[in-house]
Parts: C-alpha cells; sequence; structure tokens
C-alpha cells in the first residue's frame, strides 16, 4: 500500500496535497482498494465554498457508493474532467491522474485536523 | 471472532480482501470486481462458498420431512436430481431459499444460506415430527464452485465421468478427483454452467489447488463474494436477506414457480394459497436505470413523486456497463415498461421496470 511523504491525508481516506493557496484532493491507495472498481466518480460542487469535513461529491465502486468529505475548506475550483470517461483512473493512479477536485482558499488552509502519513498509516493499519 | 474456511490462507496468500460475511472471513474480491466478473462471463472463475450449510435428511421419513418444510414438489426429483426451493414460514414469509439434492434412494441434502445455518436447522428440527434423520454437515464440507463457459472442460480434466451428460440441476456422489463421497452438482448462482463440488474439510486445499492448476489455460482465475453477487444480480437471482425475506412472500418475490400448491400441505401453504386466491398486493420487480447511477439496497423507489417501494439489491452491472437492481413496489406499477424514480442521494433517477434476467443468456 502505497502513501507518499509529501501528502496530507484524513480519517476518511482523503488525500490533500497543498501548494500555495490551492489544494488539491483525492482518496488514497487504501481507499480505492477498498472501494474496488470506481465506474463514476459524481462531483457537482464546482464553484462551491464548503467547510472541511463537508460532503463534496461521492465515489460509486461497482459495489459501493461512498461519499467524499473536504479535508480543508475553501471553494471547489476545479473538477478532474478526465475522470468523466476514465473513471478507473481513480484505482489505477489514485495520486497521479485519478485526483478528484482542487481547492483554492484566500485566507490559508486549516491543516490542524489532517493526518501526517505516518499517522495515516496507523489509522489505515487500525482499520485492516 | 470470525471463522475461516480451509481455504483462508491461500486466500491471504493471494492477496484477497477479506470480509466478515455470515460469520466467516470470506473473500470479496481477489483484483478486481469487474475483471472477476467478465472472467465468469467468458473464461471462469472458482468461488470459495464453504460457508455456506450443509443438511443430510435420510431415512425413510426424508421425503416426507422435505415435503413439509419446502414449497417445491420434491416427490419430481429422481436420485441425481436437485432443485430450487424455499421453506416458507406459518405467516408467508420466507425462512430461507434452498436447494434440495436427492442424491440416492431416502438421502437428501438441502443446502442453505451461510447467514442462516442455525435459523434453518432449527425449523427444519420443529418441524421433522416424523423422525427423519437430520445431520448438519455444514462445518465439515467445503464447497468450491468453478463457474463459466469453460467449468465443464476444467473438471472434466479431473473426472472420468462425462459431465457433458449432466444437465442443469443435477448432482452425483462418488470419489473424485482423490476425494472420497465427494457430491459434484450442476447448481450455481452466476447463469453460467457451473460445477459446485461438496467435499469433506480435508481435500479443499488440494482441491482448490488442483482445479487453478487444470483451469490455467482456460482462464480460470478466483473469483470473490463481489463477483458472485453482480453475477447473480445481472440473473435477478435472490439473494436472502436482500431480496427475500422472513416478512416477504414467494409469490411477491416471484417465485410462484417454485411454490407448488397443489403437492399436498406444507409449512405456510394455507397462507400462501389464501394470497395466490386474493392476489398480492406488491412484486418484486427488476429495475434499470435510464441514464446514469446506480440503484443500492435501501433506496427509495417513488412514483410521481411519491414514495413506493425500496430498492433491496442494486449494483453496477459490469456487462451493460448499467445500474440495475430489484425491489418491491405495488402491483399496479410492476408492469414491464413502467417507469419509476430511484432517490439516489436526495435524487429522482429514472428507472424502468424490465424483465429478469437483466442479461440475455
Amino acid at each position: 500500500m502505497n502513501f507518499p511523504e509529501n501528502l496530507l491525508y484524513t480519517e476518511d481516506h482523503e488525500w490533500v496535497k497543498i501548494d500555495g493557496n490551492t489544494a488539491t484532493v483525492g482518496i488514497t491507495d487504501f481507499a480505492q482498494s477498498q472501494l474496488g472498481d470506481i465506474v463514476y466518480v459524481e462531483i457537482e460542487t464546482e464553484g462551491d465554498e464548503l467547510d472541511a469535513a463537508e460532503v463534496f461529491g461521492s465515489v460509486e465502486a461497482v459495489k459501493t457508493v461512498a461519499d467524499l468529505y473536504m479535508p480543508v475548506g475553501g471553494t471547489v475550483s476545479e473538477i478532474n474532467g478526465e475522470l468523466e470517461d476514465e473513471p478507473e483512473l481513480v484505482n489505477t493512479d489514485p495520486y497521479g491522474k485519478g485526483w478528484l477536485i482542487k481547492i483554492t482558499t484566500e485566507d490559508g488552509f486549516d491543516t490542524d485536523d489532517l493526518l501526517s502519513v505516518e499517522a495515516y498509516t496507523e489509522h489505515v493499519k487500525a482499520q485492516s | 471472532m470470525s471463522k475461516q474456511t480451509e481455504l483462508y490462507h491461500i486466500h491471504s496468500a493471494l492477496g484477497a480482501q477479506l470480509i466478515p460475511f455470515a460469520g466467516y472471513d470470506m473473500p470479496v474480491r481477489y483484483s478486481s470486481d469487474k475483471k472477476e466478473h467478465m472472467a465468469v462471463r467468458e473464461a471462469a472463475g472458482i468461488f470459495d462458498v464453504s460457508h455456506m450449510g450443509e443438511f443430510i435428511i435420510r431415512g425413510p421419513k426424508a421425503l416426507e420431512l422435505i415435503q413439509k418444510v419446502s414449497s417445491n414438489d420434491a416427490s419430481k426429483l429422481v436420485p441425481g436430481k436437485a432443485q430450487y426451493s424455499c421453506m416458507p414460514n406459518h405467516q408467508g414469509g420466507i425462512v430461507d431459499d434452498i436447494i434440495v439434492y436427492y442424491i440416492r434412494d431416502d438421502q437428501y441434502m438441502i443446502v442453505a444460506n451461510a447467514s442462516n445455518i442455525e435459523k434453518d436447522w432449527n425449523w427444519i428440527k420443529d418441524s421433522n415430527t416424523m423422525g427423519a434423520e437430520m445431520i448438519d454437515v455444514s462445518e465439515e464440507t467445503s464447497l468450491l464452485a468453478v463457474s463459466g463457459p469453460k467449468a465443464e472442460a476444467i473438471v472434466q480434466k479431473l473426472t472420468n465421468h462425462d459431465l457433458s451428460e449432466m444437465g442443469t440441476y443435477f448432482c452425483f456422489k462418488d470419489t473424485f478427483n482423490g476425494a472420497e463421497k465427494s457430491l459434484i452438482a450442476t447448481t450455481g448462482y452466476t447463469g453460467e454452467r457451473t460445477f459446485e463440488i461438496f467435499i469433506y474439510n480435508k481435500y479443499a486445499e488440494k482441491m482448490w489447488n488442483d482445479l487453478m492448476e487444470v483451469g490455467e489455460e482456460f482462464g480460470l482465475i478466483p473469483t470473490g463474494l463481489g463477483a458472485r453477487d453482480t453475477l447473480r444480480l445481472e440473473m435477478g437471482y435472490m439473494l436472502y436477506g436482500n431480496d427475500i425475506n422472513d416478512e416477504t412472500s414467494p409469490l411477491e418475490a416471484g417465485l410462484g414457480w417454485i411454490t407448488k400448491l397443489n403437492k399436498g400441505p406444507f409449512n405456510g401453504s394455507d397462507i400462501l394459497a389464501k394470497q395466490k386466491a386474493e392476489g398480492i398486493n406488491k412484486k418484486l420487480v427488476g429495475l434499470e436505470i435510464v441514464e446514469r447511477g446506480i440503484p443500492r439496497s435501501g433506496y427509495e423507489i417513488a412514483h410521481e413523486g411519491k414514495v413506493v417501494g425500496t430498492v433491496t439489491s442494486g449494483s453496477m452491472s459490469p456487462l451493460l456497463n448499467k445500474g440495475i437492481g430489484m425491489g418491491y413496489v405495488p402491483s399496479e406499477l410492476s408492469a414491464i415498461g413502467t417507469e419509476l424514480d430511484i432517490m439516489i442521494r436526495n435524487k429522482p433517477v429514472r428507472a424502468e421496470v424490465v424483465k429478469r434476467p437483466f442479461i440475455t443468456k
């Protein structure tokens, strides 16, 4: 199971990469493996300003559906359009081409509640 | 603490994702639900379904007991034949759906859903006023199912019995690939040609390995409960606990074809006859999403803005690449072609009542 060190994580298995006032968000390798084959990603919050932990969309796998939660508060500024035709990118490349949304803020991101890679790895171990 | 099948360490070594199911840690998938699903549709898959329950019913009163607890007519069976059936309760609901195997004179086997083993055993025992001999062999029995268009060619490699002579829902008991007293049956849950191999636990690991070895050239892969569920759903087969339960009538579920009210009295036959005479108020229907969306168990079914039912099973069909499901709706809304809405995350998504199976076999 691969958890890149340069990312921050949530207990709900999203990852977030913060780059100044923009955050890129996806789901972790653990999450995609638990969900199985992802058949589509439904995100209809583009342009919305959402708080941390609010639902920004959902991901449908063959067997199950999971809500997606904002790891940090901000405006959903971009959705990964490639997932419309190739939702399986979330399975095959969860930290790369399978990213889900970008969030922007002008106030700086509050990362206090996010998990480091070490803390997230422990969290996954406790669940599996 | 979950129980494990004899093949638990094999599933683990294969990297399977294991989930607790009916008290067992069972493989839900080894690689990908879609890949495993398509392997069964196009080549073959092997399932460990050792969690299923098996009861031997034997002796001169065996048939009498089976006739009393089951809705189908077991008197029509001949040795070597099996039948799908269900066990109604006295309220017109379903204790379990089962398969009855007529192994040889005065000897039958009932295969029960894993989650119902104890309930079924007690139910049958309470009905056993005639004194048939009952043996629960669930714990000592492993069950492997090889399913798919290549299943027969694979299983044939391990036996001299001419499997091409076996139609659907047949069985024979014999030594099989070195495993004594095995039962080989052409029953299954996928809609594809399937061989279910009931063996004593001590033979399970070798049987799995031998099947995998002879199956390799035919594209046999291990397949998990995830694929098993989408395969059965594409066929419109019932999943006990989802589509049928203690409260649903076999007539409502579309199981009238295994409810033989003219065979003589059986558990629940009075109330089922009454239901049939009066007509039923709701029916289980197949639902196909018209555009995009996936029905899931528990989602509401609506008609013209009013909730009329609940989805009992739903998934993406890997073969159709569409959301499909089943659910109970009022009888007047059950006709093929009826347009209904499924409430997906509080939004109505258009679905159509379609015939089952969802796929053409």
